[in-house]
């Protein structure tokens, strides 16, 4: 009797454990691996603990809107944002029109957020009736409409009429600079924000708090009518629209959420950089986003907060200690080639999934 | 009556050919304002159609094939790098070079071409977004190649090409013993332009082998599989297979096209030079008036000349309407982009309005019948 | 010669079953060279099965294979792919064209059997690189299609033909193959005007002059004694008769189509409704739904009643529920207890408290990836604000996991769904369970009207009477009027109270439930389109 339980519970052990690999993916595991080795290895090639703690907790930070970006348009079905560039354009074109307007210090994050979000909800919307023309052939196009909205404003900030001194190329008056400092407006505004330093490690509590309330915000919204909608809608769409549910506004809804939370996290990355980033800056930003939360676990059609959190963990992780780890370890800058190995590799792998139940 | 079929005509050409209309204004706007001289202009649009069309003739091959826009062509372009870069280093100058480093591409070309092949079987239905991510995953692959094991693993000797830290390949790698030796073979001047009767013999013999291969077995099966992988799959043809060849063919074709086009620019930047071009060769492409699943060797040169026309004149045109020579450089690559969005949109809505379509003649129909019963 | 006694054909009491559900049993079929044999029979009855084992084709081997022998030309065959039967000299016209659109039908009558001509470079690098001899192609295609006898453009492009014609190609795409002995044409006429169908029925005749025997699957059934020399008829996997067709009379195939050996008296609580009020009028509706075109049909239904809708596939009984829920194009007028139904708008029929059974399971019914709980409660939930919990003056509309829980429990335990609990993926249940878990979905909507597709399609024998009892029970007990569509007669007969048959998109005509058998056969092929 006893022994068969046990043999039962060495099988289901077995079979659980076969299963949580197959369903986690074995790159995904070679990733978190990965990571583990490298935590284990800091010490001993010297780079401090809690030095390497401080700068992922850090890049985390100033990431993780951006990847929780990722989530409505995977849960309505609109596959991997990689429009994601749309939204930062609007957070961009909020960040310089709050500073054109004399905004400083913490009120110009403030306003910067609030110039912003009538862009994303215009643009979005824009985007997302364009997404709803071509359903199908998402990914492809958004990776465009991407592209073309970088090119296009690059274009815009040499033409637009910005006259602040400490935006604008000093010897021409006109045209923005690549880059601009926000000391003076709103450098780490969050970060600095009940920070917490004990010895070699800080945490920016108030950029991690603003996340978890984003991050609440879109747990919570999933838990109501219309996320359910959502949800139901990137699960089988006909099943939706059987049920009454208008498939279509759902999709838009799902395009302006991604990029209003697009918008807004550039806008935190920013006050943890330190500088706003124009031109061609903005052009590789969806590429990060899109491999960190498949990296925690998401796939094409299904997502959640969880996988934000881990794979924006595990991503900024590798981002920030593969250089100096490996530099001490082995002597060789391998870090570029292995994030870009990883990353890429993660989303080839996701895509060439079979999702099931939507095509 | 005639009118109004020849109105409806005109306006179907327009819808058509949207895109090359669209360049062609474009380019008859930029082209004064510019204020390049016509030799100067022809001269130069003659070096880039030698130098970039055998680049883009390798993108019919997937399309026809079904699997759209081969963003993996890059793959192509970097075993081309390689194969340069080695051969570069062996000291092997002029045409044996060329030859050399075409040959040597061959086999890396055919083993990046059959892992695109495979991994885009497993992606069946978007196999242009997967290719595009193949092109990053493999460049870092090519880094991790060209930056670390050039040199320990694969011997790289000479100093003008290997980083001064002892492993590795320099940012640029002078091909100067080899620039332009095929453009120049040959060349013959006409009224003060340089026509590289070579490279367009040789772009020539590509179209030939084109045109020829629709008519061969294997052409037929890619041109069937790119219509209906179920129907040719039924009537016994190997669909995987096919496609794998597809993109083993286009890859090996960028490859030696890659090798074309460095010859005639004269140095490789090493980290970079692979990354653009798939880019840029969609774009010509298309600009051509070719869609994601129908493209000939006609759009082929017209799209090389109506977007490296563009390319030319707009920093110049930019500057003389706006006094800033950056918003033509920007507006190029705005256009190139924008032209791949404007074709992939299209593409998608004629697939879905050709869908609805059919909804639509099946009603009246009905209606008709509906009305002949009531009546 | 030996060949005047040995038949081409020979099918020897062949069996299949589908995991243990048995739908051949001892089917004896002989076919000589050049005959022609009409092969009808309801939806289910076997036909089509019985051809996929002939033809060798995938989904018999890999659901266990069959019993049986076949014969040809006397040596016993066995075929694993479809390309052995061609090999044999089998071809088969399926229902759904197989062409290449943007090839011409010389192309596509040759494909991937084109001649070739070798040339230096495929000398080198083997026969794929041959090229094309579109000369002999030519020559190829026009004698297949002298041999069919209806003349279509070879170099016409499939997506610029009439359907009518892609059919055609089809069919020379056959002919075309030299060793053919044997082709099967599986409802070819479905597509074709009056016109290509008789000039369809001449070919038959030509090719069987030519020594082509044909098996000539069809509903229309005057089509069979006009051009078979017999007329197989098969009923739930037996033949049940085999004889010559000028023997035989259409009324006669019907009957046998339909007839039971054991005589059903049908349902035997029959509500007399005809004074009851009418629940829904439906007048001059179209739909179009692809292979189930509803035309012109009129149809009052009385409050409280379960009326059956029947009719062969393809007939347009599908389209009715499809087309009025919104779920396909539609128009026309349809009134709900006296008020107007907007087409085309599916919440706004689920708003008039319709509901709809959906017989895609997989493809509309269900979230196959979510839980059981989500799936019963969601339409509820989306359409009448149930199970959800209200905060801040109702401005958020939060999901009640508890209510949730407990809906899908009570539908559970109530219509003994086997699962390990509501947390449970729907992928994972039977096709059984599923379908009553769309039941639970709809009846948690509590609606007045109910529409019920194809409610037991693919599913056992125990599990069709628990969800044909609980779809009874739900009528009788809540007075919910129950449209149900099938493609049984019989189980229709069983619960209905009055059944209408469908016939070529339209309503052949309605009888009560236990009116017999035969009646209902004779209508289903009365107006076949």
């Amino acid at each position: 009797m006893n022994e068969t339980l046990v043999d039962r519970n060495n099988i289901t052990l077995r079979d659980r454990l076969k299963n949580m690999v197959a369903s986690f993916g074995l790159p995904r595991l070679i990733i978190a691996g990965f990571l583990l080795l490298l935590f284990i290895a800091a010490p001993f090639v010297g780079a401090d603990f809690w030095t390497q703690i401080s700068n992922t907790v850090n890049r985390f930070s100033w990431n993780a809107i951006m990847v929780l970006a990722m989530v409505p348009m995977i849960h309505s079905g609109c596959g991997l944002n990689f429009g994601l560039p749309l939204g930062i354009i609007s957070g961009l074109l909020g960040a310089t029109l709050s500073i054109e307007f004399g905004f400083t210090g913490p009120l110009s994050f403030v306003m910067a957020i609030l110039i912003a979000t009538p862009f994303a909800l215009v643009l979005g919307a824009a985007y997302g009736w364009l997404l709803n023309k071509i359903k199908g052939g998402e990914m492809m196009i958004a990776t465009y409409v991407g592209f073309s909205s970088v090119s296009f404003m690059c274009m815009m900030w040499l033409l637009l009429p910005y006259h602040s001194p400490t935006m604008v190329w000093g010897f021409a008056g006109k045209g923005l600079r690549t880059t601009i400092s926000l000391e003076g407006f709103y450098d780490k505004v969050l970060a600095n924000f009940l920070q917490i330093n004990i010895g070699n490690l800080s945490i920016p509590t108030g950029t991690l708090l603003f996340f978890a309330l984003l991050a609440w915000l879109m747990w919570a919204f999933l838990h109501t009518k219309t996320g359910t909608a959502m949800t139901a809608v990137g699960s089988n769409p006909t099943f939706a629209r059987a049920a009454g549910v208008n498939v279509d506004r759902m999709r838009l809804l799902s395009v302006v959420m991604s990029t209003w939370l697009a918008a807004i996290g550039i806008l935190v990355y920013e006050q943890g950089f330190g500088f706003i980033q124009l031109y061609m800056a903005p052009f590789y930003m969806a590429l990060p986003a899109v491999s960190a939360i498949l990296i925690g676990g998401a796939s094409v059609n299904k997502a959640s907060i969880a996988n934000v959190i881990i794979g924006t963990f595990l991503f900024q992780g590798i981002v920030t200690m593969t250089p100096t780890v490996m530099n001490s370890a082995i002597h060789m800058d391998m870090s570029e080639v292995i994030r870009v190995v990883a990353s890429q590799g993660m989303i080839l792998y996701a895509l060439t999934r079979k999702t099931e139940g939507t095509k | 009556m005639n009118n109004k079929s020849f109105g409806k005509k005109v306006l179907g050409f327009v819808q058509d050919n949207t895109v090359p209309l669209m360049f062609i204004v474009i380019c008859a706007i930029c082209i004064p304002l510019s204020g390049f001289s016509a030799s100067y202009l022809i001269n130069e649009i003659v070096t880039r159609m030698g130098r970039n069309i055998f680049l883009i003739l390798c993108l019919l091959i997937p399309i026809m094939a079904g699997m759209g826009l081969n963003f993996g062509m890059t793959l192509g372009a970097m075993a081309g790098e390689i194969a340069l870069i080695l051969v570069s280093d062996w000291q092997i100058w002029g045409i044996p070079g060329v030859v050399l480093a075409m040959i040597l591409s061959i086999p890396i070309s055919v083993l990046l071409g059959y892992f695109c092949g495979k991994i885009l079987n497993m992606a069946k239905g978007r196999e242009m977004i997967t290719s595009y991510i193949i092109s990053y995953f493999m460049n870092g692959i090519y880094q991790l190649i060209v930056l670390y094991m050039m040199g320990p693993i694969i011997p790289i000797k000479h100093s003008s090409i290997k980083l001064p830290r002892g492993y590795g390949v320099r940012n640029t790698v002078s091909l100067l013993n080899m620039r332009q030796c095929l453009d120049n073979l040959l060349a013959v001047r006409v009224g003060g332009v340089k026509i590289p009767v070579l490279t367009f013999l040789i772009i020539g013999v590509l179209c030939i082998f084109i045109i020829w291969f629709r008519r061969t077995k294997l052409g037929q099966d890619m041109r069937a599989v790119g219509q209906d992988m179920n129907v040719a799959r039924d009537a016994g043809i190997k669909v995987e297979r096919t496609r794998i060849i597809s993109m083993i063919m286009s890859t090996v074709l960028a490859g030696f096209g890659m090798v074309i086009y460095l010859q005639n620019m004269g140095n490789i930047a090493t980290y970079s030079s692979h990354s653009q071009i798939g880019m840029f060769c969609i774009a010509a492409l298309l600009v051509g008036g070719a869609s994601v699943d129908r493209a000939s060797i006609g759009n082929v040169f017209l799209g090389v000349i109506l977007f490296h026309t563009m390319f030319i004149v707009a920093p110049k045109a930019g500057a003389a309407i706006t006094g800033d020579s950056m918003i033509g450089e920007y507006f190029r690559v705005f256009a190139s982009y924008g032209v791949v969005t404007i074709s992939l949109i299209m593409y998608e809505t004629k697939k879905r309005k050709n869908k609805s379509l059919v909804g639509q003649q099946l009603a009246q129909a009905q209606k008709e019948e509906e009305a002949q019963n009531n009546g | 010669m030996l060949s005047d006694n040995t038949p081409l054909l020979e099918m020897r009491s062949i069996k299949k079953d589908f995991f243990g559900n048995q739908v051949l049993t001892d089917i004896n079929l002989t076919l000589a060279e050049g005959e022609v044999l009409g092969l009808c029979g309801e939806n289910g009855a076997g036909k089509s099965t019985l051809m996929k084992i002939l033809f060798g084709m995938d989904v018999i081997r890999e659901t266990g294979g069959y019993e049986g022998e076949i014969l040809l030309n006397g040596k016993p065959v066995r075929f694993a792919t479809p390309f052995d039967a061609l090999a044999a000299g089998i071809g088969m016209v399926h229902q759904e064209f197989s062409l290449i659109p943007g090839f011409t039908a010389t192309e596509n009558i040759l494909l991937n059997r084109e001649p070739k001509k070798r040339n230096v470079i495929s000398e080198v690098f083997g026969e794929r690189l041959d090229t094309l001899d579109y000369n002999e192609m030519t020559g190829r295609a026009e004698a297949a299609i002298d041999k069919m006898g209806f003349k279509i453009d070879k170099g016409m492009r499939i997506n610029e033909m009439p359907v009518g014609h892609k059919q055609f190609t089809e069919i020379a795409r056959e002919l075309s193959k030299d060793n053919l002995k044997l082709l099967i044409l599986d409802e070819p006429t479905a597509v074709l005007t009056e016109k290509e169908a008789d000039a369809l029925l001449s070919s038959i005749r030509s090719m069987s002059e030519k020594g082509i025997a044909v098996i000539f699957i069809t509903h229309r059934l005057h089509e069979i004694l006009s051009v078979c020399d017999k007329v197989v008829v098969m009923r739930d996997g037996y033949v049940v008769s085999d004889v010559p067709a000028a023997e035989t009379s259409v009324s006669e195939i019907s009957k046998w189509m339909v007839g039971r050996s054991v005589e059903n008296t049908g349902s035997i609580d029959i509500r007399d409704t005809s004074k009851s009020k009418t629940m829904m009028s439906i007048r001059n509706l179209w739909v179009d739904m692809p292979g189930e075109t509803v035309r012109n049909v009129t149809l009052d239904i009385k409050e409280g009643e379960i009326l059956g809708i029947g009719g062969l596939a393809g007939q347009g009984k599908l389209g009715i529920p499809n087309g009025i829920m919104g779920l396909y194009e539609a128009g026309g007028a349809v009134e709900l207890d006296g008020k107007p139904i907007p087409l085309n708008s599916p919440r706004k029929c689920l708003d008039a408290s319709l509901a709809f059974v959906s017989e895609d399971r997989r493809g509309v019914g269900l979230l196959l990836d979510e839980t059981l709980e989500w799936n019963v409660a969601f339409p509820a939930m989306q359409v009448q604000n149930k199970f959800l919990k209200r905060y801040l003056g109702g401005l958020v509309k939060w999901r009640d996991e508890k209510a949730i829980r407990e809906v899908t429990d009570r539908y559970i335990d109530e219509l003994a769904i086997k699962c390990t609990g509501s947390k449970q993926k729907a992928r994972e249940l039977s096709g059984g369970n599923q379908q009553k878990i769309c039941l639970a979905k709809a009846f948690a909507l509590e609606p007045k009207f109910l529409f019920v597709s194809e409610p037991t399609r693919g599913i056992d024998i125990g599990a069709k009477e628990l969800v044909l009892q609980a779809l009874k029970k739900f009528n009788r007990e809540s007075g919910v009027t129950v449209v149900m569509i099938s493609s049984e007669l019989e189980e229709l007969r069983q619960i209905c109270d009055r059944i209408a048959i469908v016939s070529g998109g339209r309503i052949a005509g309605i009888r009560p439930a236990s009116d017999p058998s035969e009646e209902f056969g004779l209508l289903m092929v009365s107006m076949v389109k």
